[in-house]
């Protein structure tokens, strides 16, 4: 039975921070974000590390920002595209932080921000907790598809994952922007194989996360000043609409994905947008938060969207499932 | 909606893949590649080298040319627009077997250049021996009755 988690404890993010690789920082948003690297490498050998200092860096910034210590924080959420994760737990060894390794694919930012407010509300006293989400697009590349060098054309419905990351830090209150209300995603197979068109796969998943919240909420789309995807990119952003279209609901201008917010389509080669789990946790921390705290929006859906596949899985004619956990987020003077 | 109307919807609304342009880039790189290397040809025949050793020579030096832009980062750009016209020639090949011997030197020299070195070209070298093993037995059993 699908629930929409609705916390006792409202809780706050109340640091965060965020980096991006070259092309990222060339994009329309790369502004907005903490720090880059032109190499990409970050300081570090090989692609794998380079993504591992990424997450330890975005962390340490978050907590230098808060003024904190990672020996005041009682659990981290990390997760990243990389087998068995390890770019997260190489990253985060030295912080001596309990450390709970998360894989959702793309939809692992709000699976952490989600797992980490049920976990603050679970605790007897109030605690910190963090979150944070990387991805890196040689090490992906490397991992899910040809070596970096290859010359070949890839297809115009192809997604660039980002070379990007986020840390969150939460407690709770709700003087930040806060999480009021969760609902993990059920897992949808639109019958998408094409490794090439992830946003086909992961739009009936967030279309059914969609509904599925209005519904149990009794909300409408007005009731939101934006509802924010993860990384369909904009072939999943059309179709998206279209299915939610055919059920009767309209986003419009509300509909914001992050993926399609991260390159610009004509300077870069990005092709249908951005994808990669980075790619949400660095548009969240870098954009839609510093406007939830401003006051720009005051209450938001966010729902980073998963395509669920490895390369085996693929090559065996799988079919990619998606999946897309939702967050409400609330401004910092919102009545949530 | 049911999977089959989703797939038939996912196809009708995908972004298509420019056909023409594709292909007048691949003919205009790709005709280049072929200009340059009989350029090569015939500068190695002026040199006073035998028509074989020729165009052995060329073949090589076209190899060497695509394996080193690859090192240095710039055949995939030039592939990202040339398409066929880069993958068809001899340097086609030459950047499958280099890119993923670059990309996999992190691993080391055995388990990951040596293992990983073929993950590309593996089918082409395996399906082009086997074919070449069964024409070449085709050809003896005809030669048996010409």
């Amino acid at each position: 039975m699908q629930t929409v988690f609705e916390f006792k404890e409202k809780i706050e993010v109340f640091s965060w921070a965020s980096a991006v690789g070259k092309s990222e920082h060339d994009g329309p948003l790369g502004r907005l974000f903490d720090f880059w690297d032109e190499t990409d490498r970050f300081g570090k050998n090989t692609w794998e590390l380079a993504e591992s200092e990424l997450s330890h860096a975005v962390l340490a910034l978050a907590l230098k920002r808060a003024g904190l210590s990672h020996r005041e924080v009682a659990f981290l959420f990390s997760g990243d595209l990389q087998n068995q994760c390890v770019a997260s737990s190489a990253a985060h060894v030295e912080e001596e932080i309990p450390f709970l390794g998360i894989y959702g694919a793309c939809s692992t930012c709000t699976e952490g921000l989600l797992l980490s407010a049920v976990m603050l509300n679970a605790a007897e006293e109030p605690l910190v907790g963090a979150a944070v989400t990387t991805s890196h697009n040689s090490a992906a590349e490397r991992q899910f598809r040809t070596p970096i060098e290859y010359g070949g054309q890839r297809s115009p419905t192809a997604q660039w994952t980002a070379t990007a990351g986020g840390a969150f830090l939460l407690r709770r209150g709700e003087q930040h922007p806060h999480i009021v209300r969760a609902m993990p995603g059920i897992m949808v197979d639109g019958g998408i194989k094409d490794a090439s068109n992830m946003g086909a796969a992961m739009a009936p998943a967030a279309a059914a996360s969609i509904l599925s919240y209005l519904r149990l909420t009794g909300t409408a789309p007005a009731d939101y000043d934006a509802i924010v995807t993860g990384d369909l990119g904009r072939e999943g952003s059309a179709l998206l609409e279209m299915l939610l279209r055919e059920k009767g609901v309209f986003l419009g201008d509300r509909h914001r994905d992050c993926g399609n917010m991260m390159y610009d389509p004509k300077k870069s080669d990005c092709h249908a947008g951005g994808s990669g789990c980075g790619c949400s946790a660095a548009v969240l921390a870098g954009h839609f938060l510093p406007c939830l705290a401003e006051g720009e929006y005051r209450r938001i859906l966010f729902l980073s969207t998963g395509a669920l596949m490895s390369p085996a899985s693929i090559q065996q004619g799988g079919s990619i499932i998606g999946v897309a956990p939702v967050i409400e987020l609330v401004g910092g003077n919102g009545n949530g | 909606m049911d999977k089959q109307t989703y797939g038939a919807l996912v196809k009708r609304r995908a972004a298509r893949t420019r056909v023409t342009s594709n292909c007048l880039h691949a003919f205009l790189c790709g005709g280049a590649i072929c200009a340059a290397g009989q350029l090569l040809t015939e500068l190695y025949l002026f040199l006073g080298m035998a028509q074989r050793d020729a165009s052995t020579t060329t073949t090589i030096t076209l190899i060497f040319v695509a394996a080193s832009l690859t090192g240095i980062g710039v055949f995939d750009r030039i592939a990202r627009f040339a398409g066929a016209g880069t993958l068809l020639p001899v340097t086609g090949f030459a950047n499958a077997v280099v890119s993923p011997a670059i990309d996999n030197k992190s691993e080391g020299l055995v388990v990951g250049v040596g293992a990983k070195i073929f993950t590309v070209a593996g089918p082409v070298l395996l399906f082009a021996t086997l074919s070449g093993v069964v024409w070449g037995v085709i050809y003896y059993v005809i030669s048996l009755f010409a």
